[in-house]
């Protein structure tokens, strides 16, 4: 049994699936330290997307004055939705749900290319999990030293350490909760309240319940948030094919499978020297060598694991690598490895990625700042006049989205002998000018009233323009005008 | 008799029941379970002691936090009423014929003569203020005692044909049941009255009628039956009819009059409601 320098590790895998007994209470995982151009990946990826999420409330963005100066905010207060230049109203909430398809058709092209390269490397899950995992490595030590730590009796360095652990880990949710709230108000104000106890309850109770799930999910239920509460390793089965990367145990080189003596020959046995360093890193708790499974987020940290022991007892690298399921079979018949990445499948996420997001641009871009809405009046539906002519009442809500005030002009046209004017200036004065403040929603009372001949059979259409004064900008509403039958 | 064994893979004891085979294991509450439930009868208990909770024979016990739904109520509308004080003493302040000139004070008084109408004058007028036959349509341009904010403002105050002594009386005699007119005098007038309005009537009639009315109905409608605001007598010209305008209603009319009654709100309402409601009413489409 004596392995060239390599030690081979007692680890069961817990989450495999015959140890994986229904009735027995979840075994935590401790997984070892793994090194090596995937963690090292990982590292990177975990302080890009750490430092997207505290930065981002921090970006000022001039959107001039009395708008706030934030590039990221939703501020549900005041229903608005700012993204740097992007300014969305509640009722272009489809800019979102665009947003959101163009997400998921994204997830689909990644994961259709590179596997669940979303669950390795940059799903929050996975990311505070590895820094709370940093940290109990960081007090309590590597897998062995943990293990140990677990099944000595409670002492005085025991407990300390727990202490810390436990301290650091609410330290890093009440940081993730914290910086979550930056984004529904002005941060630095929200700040300066936040620690003078000056904040909203809602504020504090967000925190406080991102606190309490932050470290609940990284420090305790860990895999089990993507085994058993996420929809996404389910989705997943749906979107993995034979053209798709996944973390690969190379079986027609690794087995069969054993213990390796030094200077053993390698002839009519696998590479694989069973020294289950590969199931010992792992955080899912399951054994690469199953092949791809359920649990699998293909963090690659098996694959750092084995290139480092196939370092050591000179072996090229590689026996787990990311593969496609098509190029194992290939290696098998010793074939070259390609991958694919060109496919009817990736090619329609990219067409469908390209016209959501085209849609998405034209409707940006061609953004009106203008809005107009009309509501007739429904009680009473007309009223008959004196003289006999039929008035319509019209409620006109006129949009400026824009932060300066402007100056809008309201006619009335498809009616014939009509006259029309604004509850607010009165028949006789008929400028029919409505001055809208910047960034805000102005209601105006409209009166239309023409000969009873005009409208036939009850209902006429019309139209009401509203026009602005100065660049000329116009909505048109249709609406009709009702009389008697 | 019960045969309790204990499972090997669970641990777990059975029920130490049979059927056919089929053993039950006594699987404990999960903790999850237990402590939830635990900590709903704590704070059921925390309950009894903050909260009103128990009924007792005449009344329920208070709770140590003192809250009362009906309290939270008159907070609220303390504090409403507080929040509106400034604009509701500027809207006394401020003469109602000048309000409008007041952009935020107007929006005010529409805001408020708007629910205050629902609340006190929709039951005859109408949510929508359209009256209906006997009930006045307060939206068009046709008034009985006045279009201008003025004279809205003096009818809701003080009623019409009310119990109040400022009150404002026009009567409609009753030219049959009093033995004033003949039954054929009355179709007469009726069909002059219709043919100011509508082409097409029976012009002999109405010019015998036309006679009768420059004696018996002009001193209120006016000889050129147009109406008085004063007297709250309608204009019979226009489109508009009050009770009706097919011929049998306007007989009933001239035969057995009209008198309906509009009361006075001076003693039921604030003055800042009836000038609420009265700027609303003249913003609906007809006020002078």
């Amino acid at each position: 049994m004596n392995q060239s320098s390599v030690e081979t590790v007692d680890v069961k895998a817990v989450n495999k699936k015959e140890n994986r007994n229904l009735f027995e209470k979840r075994e935590k995982i401790q997984p070892k330290r793994a090194t090596g151009t995937f963690r090292r990946l990982k590292w990177i990826i975990m302080g890009i997307t750490l430092a997207i999420y505290y930065v981002t409330p921090w970006i000022r963005w001039d959107r001039g004055a009395g708008a706030p100066d934030q590039a990221v905010l939703l501020d549900i207060e005041h229903r608005r939705f700012y993204f740097f230049f992007i300014e969305i109203w509640p009722q272009e909430v489809y800019y979102v749900t665009g947003i959101l398809i163009v997400a998921a058709i994204s997830l689909f092209l990644v994961t259709a290319l590179f596997g669940r390269a979303w669950c390795g490397y940059s799903c929050p899950q996975t990311v505070w999990t590895d820094l709370f995992i940093f940290v109990e490595r960081a007090v309590e030590g590597d897998r062995n030293a943990r293990l140990k730590l677990d099944k000595a009796p409670m002492s005085v360095g025991k407990f300390s350490k727990r202490l810390v652990k436990h301290v650091i880990w609410i330290v890093i949710g009440l940081l993730t909760g914290g910086a979550w709230v930056f984004y529904f108000a002005d941060a630095p104000t929200l700040l300066q309240d936040l620690l003078t106890a000056d904040a909203r309850p809602i504020a504090y109770s967000t925190i406080a319940v991102l606190t309490a799930t932050t470290y609940t999910f990284g420090g305790f239920m860990r895999e089990q948030v993507c085994t058993y509460m996420c929809p996404w390793p389910r989705i997943q089965g749906a979107m993995v094919d034979e053209e798709t990367l996944t973390v690969t145990y190379h079986g027609n080189r690794g087995e069969p499978r054993g213990p390796h003596k030094k200077n053993e020959s390698w002839e009519g046995r696998g590479h694989c020297i069973d020294c289950k360093q590969c199931v010992a890193v792992c955080p899912m708790g399951i054994d690469i060598r199953d092949g791809l499974q359920l649990e699998c987020i293909t963090c690659a940290l098996c694959i750092d694991a084995c290139d480092s022991v196939m370092d050591k007892i000179d072996l090229p690298r590689g026996l787990i690598s990311y593969d496609t399921h098509e190029g194992s079979l290939e290696k098998a018949a010793n074939k070259k490895l390609k991958v694919k990445f060109i496919r009817p499948r990736t090619l329609a996420y990219v067409g469908l990625l390209a016209l959501v997001g085209g849609i998405m641009l034209y409707a940006l871009l061609t953004r009106s700042v203008l809005d107009v809405n009309v509501i007739r009046d429904r009680n009473p539906l007309f009223v008959t006049l004196s003289d006999g002519h039929i008035r319509n009442g019209y409620t006109v809500k006129i949009l400026n989205k824009i932060h300066e005030t402007r100056r809008f002009v309201v006619t009335v046209e498809g009616l014939e002998g009509s006259e029309a004017w604004l509850q607010i200036e009165g028949p006789r004065h008929r400028q029919m000018i409505v001055p809208v403040p910047g960034d805000s929603l102005s209601s105006v009372k409209l009166f239309v009233s023409a000969p009873a001949e005009a409208v036939e059979d009850g209902s006429t259409d019309i139209v009401i323009v509203v026009k602005d004064l100065f660049n000329g900008e116009t909505e048109r509403q249709e609406t009709s005008f009702k009389g008697p039958k | 008799m019960a045969n309790i064994e204990k499972d090997e893979v669970s641990g777990v004891d059975t029920t130490g029941h049979e059927w056919d085979g089929i053993k039950e294991l006594d699987t404990p509450m999960p903790r999850w379970w237990l402590w939830t439930f635990y900590a709903t009868i704590v704070w059921a208990i925390g309950y009894w002691v903050l909260m009103p909770a128990w009924p007792l024979v005449s009344e329920h016990t208070k709770g140590m936090l003192g809250y009362s739904s009906r309290g939270n109520l008159e907070q609220e509308l303390s504090a409403a009423e507080a929040a509106q004080a400034d604009k509701v003493a500027a809207l006394l302040a401020t003469e109602i014929t000048e309000v409008k000139d007041n952009a935020d004070l107007y929006q005010f008084a529409l805001a408020g003569g708007r629910s205050n109408f629902a609340v006190n004058c929709s039951q005859c007028h109408g949510s929508g203020a359209q009256g209906g036959p006997g009930f006045p349509n307060l939206n068009d341009d046709d008034w009985l005692w006045g279009g201008s904010i003025e004279q809205i403002y003096q009818t809701v105050q003080f009623g019409i044909r009310s119990d109040h002594e400022d009150t404002r009386i026009g009567n409609m005699p009753a030219f049959q049941t009093d033995e004033i007119l003949e039954r054929g005098q009355i179709l007469d007038v009726a069909e002059y009255v219709l043919s100011l309005s509508q082409e097409g009537r029976d012009m002999d009639a109405a010019g015998r009628g036309k006679e009768v009315f420059a004696a018996e109905c002009s001193s209120c409608h006016g000889d050129d039956a147009k109406g008085n605001t004063e007297l709250g007598a309608p204009n019979l010209t226009d489109a508009i009819w009050f009770y009706g305008g097919d011929k049998d209603t306007i007989v009933r009319t001239i035969s057995k009059g009209r008198a309906n009654v509009m009361p006075a709100w001076t003693d039921r309402l604030d003055d800042a409601v009836i000038r609420q409601i009265s700027l609303y009413v003249h913003s609906l489409g007809g006020g002078e």
